[in-house]
């Protein structure tokens, strides 16, 4: 592994890493000099490269302290927010493969383009029926394997039911990509190649930057919600097609309109996917009825590599489509 | 009579020992070729990440795992046949017994590393040990494993002692001095004391009963990764005994292909003889029987009242995957019963060529086990990437592949050359059973 950081070390990467792990620290660190009492320091000097690129010198034990804050912020996220229980609905009658949530998503998680971590399928339950659109983001499951199956605890389920990946401490074995039943989770093949801000401190809930060979996935913006906001795709969804919120409150928004979680489930016959299987997810689904707009309406304007996606039916191992 | 039948067998196993021909070392170098050009794909692997690997995001799990599996399995097979074979006292056991538990500790050393391969993050693997979560499936596999190779090692060392023993003594052995003080050291003052010789009968007996214990454990933990997933193909509770029995199948395969090897490049036709082949043939006809059985009824359940999910797979395995099913299920399978059952077709060539397209019908029928599982996940994989919808394995696959076969020859190799391949103590003691 350090041979293949040496190899594959390009000038921008290398800045990227040293500004990553050490210039934030250096720029963290400083703050934290700057606010300690000179009496503090050990006298030992490190010399570290800064996010513009000069060579400065910080002593030793503000370096300590900077790392320890990145310390509790993957301690904080492996608690959870307190006295929440989240919850997200998801309106299949409004939803016409918009893909602004896809996008927003991306954008917020500085994903590489062929990473979803929200994923728009378009479905058919039985031959007679009509097709539909189907956002899919992690189910944040109540009973989830692939929390059960991590061999070191790199995935686990919080107290508010948000399911996060801790990428510091995955292995990549991808045992919980194959016992997620909703395909949810996307590996890192390559690296992803994201020039994250220098200042960034890594943090489980935003989960940037992704990390080679470790396993992704939707994380219900776990990072705006500690800030009181709605996830990145509930808010870019023009169609107000998402609703999240918590049962403990019992109310669930759009960011449009907030209904009542309870009379909700209840007036339009909220499900959720594939009950059978136990997993017990916490994102429901109201069924595609009374539909707003027909199927079609969401090949409009697709990109040719997104509308393909939806013929994969008809692609074969030896060639490319069969007729 | 009992010094003179010492010679002799000396005299017959020895040579392999004392000089080495220039066969095995181009066999060898052709072997460390083999292996470099696997290291050579490690490293564009670890350099470029797993993208070099035909695996994406569905089909997480690809030909390492196939890999991991199959040694496994040749390895607990091993412990398995040698275990069993001594427990029960079988009289034609001697000449058989030391190759098995080779294989066994062989098997089990490569086996892992085809896990290693297949991880993302390879310097994490100690994580499993600093941050063990006990509900993990990999976990158990972990402990179950790392007991098994003290386990498996252990039994092997302690039936080596009497013969590191009997090669310290023989005064007229030309070998180096090297290998004499290897001999002198590992023999632990072996001096064949009814005392020692009654502690090592016990040892052996103990290791033997726990060998083939641990040995059902760890293959039912294995196949219980996939049992406790919800995916359609692996969520089924037979999984633990079908793949035990697959394990005893591939092993015993493997010990007839080795038997047959060894037998010919180092002259053992005096000690292997028909009679193991035929003996062996019958224990693979009954591990092959049982294993048709197993398939069958697991294939028959998911096809007969097939939920959607498992309509889907067995579609796509009676289509796309036909060939592969008609050969590891049925020819893998239908071959060595019908050459054993018929005994005209008896013969040294026939069993060890039913044994080979057993060997690598198990490796597909396990392909076949993970790969078109994968591909047909609950909710439909929707992706224009030819590669993300169907796996193939690229070249730094096969290379690694073909890297743990030539480690498992090289292997081979280098232990017969520091200690011979057939136990002359348990041919001694045959020998003199059969005198009294």
């Amino acid at each position: 592994m350090e041979k293949k950081e040496q190899d594959s070390s390009s000038r921008r990467k290398f800045i990227r890493k040293v500004g990553l792990s050490l210039g934030s620290v250096a720029v963290a660190g400083s703050v934290a000099v700057a606010r300690e009492a000179p009496e503090n320091e050990s006298g030992e000097t490190v010399k570290l490269l800064s996010p513009d690129g000069t060579l400065v010198e910080v002593d030793r034990s503000s370096i300590k302290k900077a790392r320890a804050q990145t310390k509790e912020q993957i301690k904080k996220s492996y608690k959870g927010i307190p006295d929440r229980k989240f919850v997200m609905v998801i309106d299949l009658a409004k939803c016409k493969n918009a893909r602004k949530c896809v996008d927003a998503c991306q954008e917020g998680h500085m994903l590489p383009k062929d990473h979803e971590w929200i994923k728009i399928q378009l479905l058919q339950d039985s031959e007679l029926a009509s097709k539909y659109w189907f956002p899919k983001p992690c189910y944040h499951c109540d009973s989830p394997l692939c929390v059960s199956v991590c061999p070191v605890g790199a995935t686990y389920k919080r107290e508010d039911g948000i399911v996060l990946v801790d990428n510091k401490r995955c292995i990549g074995c991808k045992f919980c990509m194959t016992a997620c039943p909703y395909s949810a989770r996307v590996f890192n093949w390559k690296d992803p190649e994201v020039d994250v801000p220098a200042d960034h401190v890594y943090d489980p809930e935003l989960n940037i930057p992704p990390v080679e060979g470790t396993v992704g996935k939707c994380v219900f913006c776990a990072d705006k919600l500690r800030n009181n906001e709605l996830p990145r795709c509930v808010k870019a969804c023009p169609m107000g097609v998402i609703y999240f919120g918590d049962l403990n409150e019992d109310a669930v928004t759009n960011g449009v309109e907030t209904l009542r979680f309870s009379s909700l489930m209840l007036d339009k016959h909220g499900y959720r996917h594939m009950e059978e299987l136990g997993t017990m997810p916490t994102v429901y689904y109201l069924p595609p009825v009374d539909r707003m707009y027909p199927v079609e309406i969401g090949f409009e304007d697709l990109d040719e590599s997104i509308s393909d996606r939806y013929r994969t039916k008809d692609f074969t191992k030896s060639g490319k489509t069969k007729k | 009579m009992n010094r003179t039948n010492r010679e002799a067998l000396l005299s017959d196993l020895t040579p392999e020992i004392a000089k080495t021909s220039r066969s095995w070392y181009i066999v060898f170098g052709i072997l460390l070729l083999v292996f470099i050009v696997g290291i050579y794909g490690l490293v564009q692997q670890i350099d470029k990440g797993h993208i070099v690997t035909g695996m994406r995001d569905n089909v997480v799990w690809g030909v390492y795992i196939v890999n991991f599996i199959f040694f496994m399995g040749l390895s607990y097979a091993g412990a398995l046949v040698s275990g069993t074979l001594h427990l029960f006292k079988t009289p034609w056991r001697a000449p058989v017994i030391r190759l098995a538990e080779l294989i066994t500790v062989i098997s089990l050393a490569i086996g892992p590393f085809f896990i290693f391969f297949c991880v993302g993050r390879l310097e994490r693997i100690p994580y499993i040990l600093a941050f063990p979560r006990i509900q993990s499936p990999i976990v158990w596999d972990v402990i179950a494993i790392l007991t098994d190779v003290f386990g498996a090692a252990i039994f092997l060392y302690v039936s080596f002692i009497e013969d590191f023993a009997i090669l310290r003594d023989a005064d007229n052995l030309q070998i180096a001095p090297w290998k004499k003080k290897m001999y002198r050291i590992l023999s632990l003052g072996y001096q064949g004391t009814p005392k020692q010789k009654r502690i090592l009968s016990f040892s052996r007996n103990v290791m033997a009963a726990m060998i083939i214990a641990i040995a059902i454990i760890v293959y039912s933990v294995l196949a219980w990764i996939f049992g406790v997933t919800l995916q359609p193909g692996w969520h089924s509770t037979i999984f633990g005994p079908y793949f035990v029995i697959a394990a005893v199948f591939s092993g015993v395969g493997l010990l007839i292909v080795l038997m047959a090897i060894f037998r010919k490049i180092y002259n053992l036709e005096k000690y292997i003889t028909l009679k193991h082949f035929v003996n062996l043939g019958i224990v693979l006809f009954v591990i092959a029987a049982f294993f048709g059985y197993f398939t069958f009824s697991d294939y028959l359940t998911k096809w007969y009242g097939s939920v959607k999910m498992d309509k889907i797979l067995i579609d796509k395995l009676f289509t796309e995957f036909k060939t592969y099913f008609i050969f590891a299920n049925y020819i893998g399978i239908l071959t060595p019963i019908i050459i054993i059952a018929i005994p005209r077709l008896r013969t040294i060539n026939n069993i060890t060529i039913a044994s080979v397209i057993a060997l690598l019908a198990l490796w597909v029928n396990r392909y076949i086990i993970i790969v078109p599982t994968l591909e047909t996940p609950f909710i439909p994989i929707q992706d224009t990437r030819h590669d993300w919808l169907f796996y193939s394995p690229t070249w730094v696959e096969w290379s690694l592949t073909a890297a743990g076969v030539a480690v498992f020859g090289m292997l081979f190799m280098i232990i017969s050359k520091l200690a011979p391949i057939i136990s002359i103590s348990e041919l001694e003691e045959a020998a003199e059973k059969n005198n009294t």
